[in-house]
């Protein structure tokens, strides 16, 4: 936030997040989702911005700010890798795919990439059960995942590739996700398909297609 | 095998194989909105008993009758009403929710629109986990197209009723599903349980008469207005009507999502999927995620509805049914369930933020093999001393986990004083993927 004239739009921006809500405060979260666009995580300058904004005090915001995991207190990587290693994905690989990556990247929980391209979480339980084991990059979801799989997606990542979800979008920079967390746009809601194929198995055998038959012709 | 394929009945999940069934035309296409359309015709008053005499019961674990939270909002509050949509999807095992609202968006704003118009709310929020990038576009794309067609803003399909909807998204807090804690979090502070009394049906958000429903508790609601009260009634059992999505997840062939009547078994749905990992047996499983008692091969034929498992010691929850085979350790698996309960502790309260650091101390020696004779009955002394003692539901979750753990399969945590549990259940096995190493964690 040096240059003045993105610390006014940050600025714009929160108080039109504020606008939305019957009391104001209640934009909080999504401001600080809006400082880690700008600044990658949340920065003290962006603490700050939101304690004038709220006419709160910094320790305020900052006690807030604290609560919560997504918000980071140091830079993060481009793309923010998060395995689960709850207990189910764990189970099913993902203690083992923690482990490849950790050790490929030689890093660890909430650590980063000497490069910066790359940072790690060690994941609680993010809704994907039937695509287990999972990772999130930048919380786009991608399902199914085997060590070997994971160690090739953060090489893509590193090199500069361009990933897509496995049901989602095409992965951007965790500052463009939190962006899109924090309230705005990125006019990629037509990315991906409507469900995965996890989601869809009952709905095939209700419709007569039996999943277990069509592998054995 | 044949499948007992006649148990199934898709209605939340009838749709989502459209390639646009998230779009406004793509529900439409299929009935979309008619029953918002007919509701905002009929009385307030008319709406709450149809979904009270439906039965329609709480979606997101509690099971509590959605009519009857309803009814709870006083009439005569000079002060506003609001719905608050939980979407903080985060129980371990629960991914229900998520792909309804990836796939079909629409179905919770109008069901948000039918419920908002009974309980005489202007004002709804949506509060989303902020970790699904996706499903937060869907929603708002959703809710945008929902307002330029005239259907939220003001006038509602150019009636004199006028209803705001605003996407919220979390910041990663498992405590933030819990609805108290969820109203703090919404008004901007740390996401903390509240003492009850007051409960939010007369002080929620703001302090002003709130409701909060599950994600697919409302968008249970325009299936009931479009097929009326007998036809839900007349599925699942007479104190748990409906359909419901069940979750399969873990050591099955096929994990997904299979949405049937109330009441279906572990048994019909396991054949669904296509029985356990090949080669291998249950062992145990979660009804409705990790805060329900785990349970065994001997409940297959017992109906995954509330009575049902509230009948073997258990609860329906969020009918997240983990699956779990013969390679699994016990012991492994309890310790990541309290690890998780310990870091999503919001600290409020002493007896979960210290009782569960307490228990995960105890459970890693026992997995190393490294417990002692007392541990077992500090395991239970704790536990008592945990549940029911803090102000939400988290802290019985650690204690269900644990005690269910400990009932069924005592003698893998007697081990833990001799034997590290990855010596025992090497973890390599339990793996669905290629794993080249043992992994201890």
């Amino acid at each position: 936030m040096s240059e003045q004239p993105e610390a006014d739009q940050l600025r714009a921006e929160m108080r039109e997040l504020m606008a939305r809500y019957p009391s104001a405060r209640s934009a909080l979260l999504p401001m600080l989702h809006l400082v880690q666009s700008y600044d990658g995580y949340v920065t003290a300058e962006g603490i700050e911005a939101c304690a004038e904004e709220l006419e709160l005090t910094p320790a305020e915001v900052a006690a807030v700010a604290t609560f919560y995991t997504m918000y980071k207190r140091h830079p993060v990587g481009r793309f923010h890798v998060g395995v689960c290693t709850n207990t189910l994905c764990a189970v099913m690989g993902g203690d083992a795919i923690w482990r490849r990556v950790s050790d490929h990247l030689g890093i660890g929980h909430d650590e980063v990439s000497e490069d910066g391209q790359i940072s790690l979480e060690r994941l609680e339980c993010n809704a994907a059960c039937d695509y287990a084991p999972i990772i999130m990059v930048n919380w786009e979801f991608m399902d199914r995942q085997t060590p070997d799989s994971a160690v090739a997606l953060v090489d893509a990542l590193s090199a500069g590739e361009q990933v897509h979800s496995t049901r989602g979008a095409p992965i951007g920079t965790f500052k463009q996700a939190a962006r899109v967390i924090a309230g705005f746009s990125d006019g990629q809601a037509d990315a991906g398909p409507a469900a995965g194929p996890a989601s869809l198995r009952g709905l095939a055998l209700a419709r007569g297609r039996d999943p277990d038959e069509e592998e054995t012709t | 095998m044949s499948k007992p394929v006649h148990r199934l009945l898709p209605v939340l999940s009838a749709h989502w194989d459209e390639p646009d069934a998230y779009t406004l035309a793509g529900y439409e296409r299929v009935g979309g909105y008619r029953a918002a359309r007919d509701a905002l015709r009929r009385t307030p008053k008319d709406l709450i008993e149809a979904v009270r005499d439906a039965g329609l019961r709480g979606r997101g674990g509690a099971g509590f009758p959605t009519g009857l939270k309803w009814g709870f909002i006083p009439t005569d509050s000079p002060k506003p009403t609001y719905l608050v949509v939980n979407a903080d999807e985060s129980e371990p095992g629960t991914c229900k929710d998520i792909p309804l609202m990836m796939a079909t968006p629409h179905t919770l704003v109008e069901g948000i629109i039918i419920s908002a118009y009974a309980i005489g709310a202007h004002q709804a929020f949506i509060y989303v986990r902020g970790e699904v990038v996706h499903v937060i576009r869907r929603l708002r794309a959703a809710v945008e197209e929902a307002y330029r067609a005239g259907y939220l803003g003001q006038g509602v399909f150019g009636t004199d009723y006028d209803l705001d909807v605003v996407v919220h998204a979390g910041a990663g807090a498992y405590i933030c599903g819990e609805e108290t804690a969820l109203l703090d979090s919404l008004e901007g502070r740390r996401g903390q349980p509240r003492l009850r009394p007051p409960f939010p049906a007369v002080a929620g958000l703001y302090a002003c008469p709130t409701v909060i429903n599950n994600v697919e508790s409302i968008a249970s609601v325009p299936a009931i207005v479009r097929f009326g009260r007998d036809w839900f009634r007349s599925l699942g059992t007479a104190k748990s009507p409906g359909f419901t999505l069940y979750s399969l997840s873990g050591h099955v062939r096929h994990p997904g999502q299979y949405e049937a009547p109330l009441g279906v078994t572990l048994r019909d749905l396991l054949d669904l999927a296509g029985g356990v990992r090949e080669g291998h047996e249950l062992k145990f499983w979660t009804p409705g995620g990790s805060s329900t008692p785990i349970l065994t091969g001997e409940h297959l034929n017992v109906p995954l509805d509330y009575e049902g498992m509230a009948g073997v010691g258990s609860m329906l929850g969020t009918k997240a049914l983990q699956i779990f085979d013969d390679t699994t350790s016990v012991v492994r698996t309890t310790l990541r369930w309290v690890e998780f309960y310990k870091h999503e502790s919001c600290g409020k309260c002493t007896p979960c933020r210290e009782g569960n650091w307490w228990l995960v101390q105890i459970l890693r020696r026992l997995e190393a093999g490294q417990g002692d004779a007392q541990d077992i009955d500090t395991l239970l002394d704790l536990c008592d001393n945990i549940a029911g003692r803090s102000f939400c539901a988290l802290a019985d979750g650690t204690s269900a986990c644990v005690t269910s753990a400990l009932k069924h399969f005592r003698e893998e945590f007697e081990a833990g004083t001799h034997t590290p549990a990855w010596e025992l259940f090497p973890y390599e096995r339990s793996a669905i993927v290629p794993v080249a190493e043992a992994v201890a964690s």
